[in-house]
């Protein structure tokens, strides 16, 4: 899993099936420091997540047991909402 | 998953026979403002995506294989499942 902003949304009427009714948000992975780490991403959301808000993701197939039955085709799932930025303690360098 | 371009697509008579009636489209990565980055890739499509469209692509296997075949267990990683109407990154 890897902390994430998320930056914006995503319209897509011509969808797998699956996807009917989820939410799909552009989010931008942050490092321990929420500095920005590699490239935006897609991400379906399970845990109603807006833009601006700090989450964390899943990725592989385990990103689409959030969802009833598992059968949602995602790499990339929204699975949680982080408090604020002040709850990501991160530990001094030794 | 990854925003991408259909920019093209492969024409292969011998394939794999899970491949079959499958259509492979070259995809371009791109960013969310619509610059290209990274290396192009083949992704099966599943919903019909054309030349030019911006284009959702998954990149597991299960997903990939269920979404393009109806079916895991396919030697698929990467697959087209949706087609983008509109992407909104406001400032950022």
């Amino acid at each position: 899993m890897q902390i994430a902003r998320v930056i914006g949304t995503v319209v897509s009427t011509i969808k797998n099936t699956e996807l009917d009714g989820r939410k799909l948000l552009v989010i931008q992975s942050l490092d321990s420091n929420l500095r920005r780490v590699g490239k935006p991403l897609v991400a379906v959301d399970s845990v109603g997540a807006g833009v601006g808000e700090l989450v964390f993701w899943c990725r592989g197939k385990e990103a689409s047991f959030p969802f009833e039955g598992g059968l949602v085709p995602t790499d990339c799932t929204i699975v949680g909402i982080v408090d604020s930025p002040q709850h990501v303690t991160n530990p001094a360098p030794t | 998953m990854i925003l991408a371009r259909v920019i093209g697509n492969v024409v292969a008579t011998q394939k794999n026979v899970r491949y079959q009636n499958a259509r492979i489209m070259l995809v371009q990565p791109i960013n969310p403002d619509g610059s290209t980055r990274g290396a192009t890739l083949l992704a099966l499509d599943s919903v019909d995506a054309g030349e030019g469209d911006i284009v959702i692509v998954v990149q597991e296997g299960w997903s990939a294989s269920t979404a393009a075949t109806g079916e895991q267990g396919a030697a698929i990683d990467s697959a087209i499942i949706g087609v983008v109407d509109e992407i909104d990154v406001g400032s950022t």
